[in-house]
């Protein structure tokens, strides 16, 4: 059953030194939040897991959390570059970045793999591409029925997944709406699992639907933080920060104006959605 | 109506799709050239983005992938390993979008580095959905501004299959789709040679000359036996797509 936490605690609790995380939420339900709070805890050696990094990556990278970097596109959607990704990658600052690098249909598919209990992940990709070149856990596999060769790539099973949903009832379950990303699949490949979530209601109103539900007995802690996915979205709550995103550019293509920005909004920052709650 | 090159490489690329289209759509330049065409001369053109938006008629351009305007404007939203497995693996679109730091004469495309993988000069966003998308789609649509540092001789990186480094590999790697047909350029249009697969220029925007395509790319670049000039932008497709920016311009918050 989940139990409900502070924020702090909830990180302090499940998240561990050298721990692989995955933060997931593809464009929508970004857990900034909860990334913010990482951060802040100081954890470093981490293993980062993403398809798409986002800002949110970029911050941590920046910060020094991580050592490793597992995804399969990091750059600023519709603005250009994630500079400090591109900085601890082309100069190893603020420390030399190992990448496990795939394509989205991969990581999709590894997550889905990992929710399944499977070692692998089996599926038509990476065709004449380089990526299997850089990459040794990307293999094949011969199809025993047509002898078609197929990708396969090690299912992931993150040590921690967290995610920001837009809510939960009062016994834990958890509620997704909108572009409904990995999520779920990140969630039940996972040890651990943290949801971060806009409000605790009553009832879900889910019966007779269809919605993207997780029970309760998925999660291990959920804590409300309130805009936790700003300058990401929350559908039906906020919209994503476009302006945001694309001011980001700037802040993050300079090592001191970075690090004053994460100092300002995220290191003393107002509440446990600091620098999140900027707009 | 005067009209900018780049106005003109949207236009073009927007002209190739119909609408009996379903196009799988990158972010940047194909979108914009995906919602004029569904703007402009093909209504019931069918788009789907990787974040799961299957049908979507966003009323201004998205400027991630996964902006609320394409989940609230669309037919339904999938989870993401859906998108892949049933709707791009599955073999459900006809058209692919894609672009990328490099190209080369048959096709293929670099979106992951330049200079060295270990040691990149420019680290670059890396694959994304392409690696699957330059395979699974029935056909691939190129739209990259022109110049010779994008347009190479040889690629840093291979990130997605084109015709491969012969013009025959698709067929050996056992991929029965056709590949990119269409690369749009902002000075030209260029389709493959039916024989070696390699891309040559099949229009030239008007005022462009032959030179000026052969000087913004790192090949010795060839050109179709009857090389005509590209129809001038009408002015209700540029009225279209100036409207079209405006509103994604006011809606993002940039004046």
């Amino acid at each position: 059953m989940a139990e409900f936490l502070a924020l702090s605690d909830a990180v302090s609790r499940f998240v561990k030194r050298g721990d692989s995380v995955a933060l997931e939420g593809f464009t929508h339900l970004i857990p900034f939040a909860a990334g913010h709070e990482i951060i802040r805890q100081g954890l470093t050696e981490l293993t980062l897991i993403r398809m798409t990094p986002d800002l949110i990556y970029d911050q941590m990278i920046g910060s020094g959390c991580a050592r490793k970097l597992v995804f399969s596109w990091g750059g600023n959607p519709g603005v250009g570059s994630l500079h400090r990704f591109r900085d601890a990658v082309e100069r190893g600052w603020p420390r030399p970045l190992e990448l496990e690098e795939h394509g989205h249909s991969a990581m999709a598919h590894a997550y889905a793999a990992g929710a399944a209990g499977m070692p692998c992940a089996i599926f038509r990709g990476y065709l004449g591409s380089d990526l299997p070149r850089v990459n040794g856990r990307i293999q094949s596999v011969v199809c025993p029925f047509t002898g078609e060769t197929l990708a396969a790539v090690p299912a992931l099973r993150p040590d921690v997944t967290i995610i920001h949903a837009q809510k939960s009832d009062r016994h834990g379950n958890v509620l997704i709406s909108g572009i409904v990303g990995v999520q779920k699949e990140a969630v039940l490949a996972a040890a651990r699992a943290i949801v971060t979530v806009e409000e605790v209601v009553d009832d879900l109103e889910t019966a007779g639907t269809n919605a993207v539900v997780l029970p309760s007995w998925t999660v291990h802690a959920i804590a409300v933080a309130p805009g936790g996915a700003r300058p990401s979205y929350a559908h039906g709550y906020y919209q994503r920060d476009n302006a945001f995103y694309t001011e980001w550019d700037s802040i993050a293509r300079d090592r001191d104006r970075f690090r004053a920005w994460i100092d300002a909004e995220v290191i003393h920052g107002r509440s446990d959605a600091a620098g999140a709650t900027r707009t | 109506m005067t009209y900018t090159a780049t106005e003109m490489m949207t236009i073009a690329a927007a002209r190739a799709l119909t609408s009996e289209d379903i196009c799988f759509v990158g972010i940047g330049l194909p979108s914009a050239a995906c919602n004029l065409a569904r703007l402009t001369h093909a209504p019931r053109l069918t788009l789907v983005y990787e974040s799961g938006t299957l049908e979507t008629k966003p009323r201004v351009l998205p400027l991630s992938i996964g902006d609320g305007e394409l989940c609230d404007t669309a037919l339904t939203t999938v989870p993401v390993i859906e998108m892949f497995q049933y709707w791009l693996q599955g073999g459900r679109t006809t058209v692919g979008f894609l672009g990328g730091a490099q190209v080369d004469r048959y096709g293929n495309l670099n979106s992951t580095v330049v200079g060295d993988y270990a040691r990149p000069k420019v680290r670059l966003p890396g694959s994304g959905g392409a690696s699957e998308i330059a395979t699974a789609c029935h056909r691939i649509y190129v739209v990259m501004p022109h110049g010779v540092r994008a347009f190479v001789d040889k690629l840093d990186f291979l990130t997605s299959l084109g015709h491969g480094l012969t013009g025959r590999e698709r067929r050996a790697l056992g991929v029965r789709t056709d590949g990119p047909t269409l690369i749009v350029t902002d000075l030209c249009t260029m389709r493959p040679d039916p024989e070696t697969m390699e891309f040559a220029v099949a229009t030239l925007h008007p005022g462009v000359t032959a030179e000026r395509v052969r000087e913004n790319t790192g090949w010795p670049v060839r050109f179709h036996a009857s090389v005509e000039v590209t129809p001038a932008p009408e002015a209700h497709e540029l009225s279209a797509l100036r409207d079209l920016l405006q509103r994604t311009a006011q809606e993002h918050g940039v004046h």
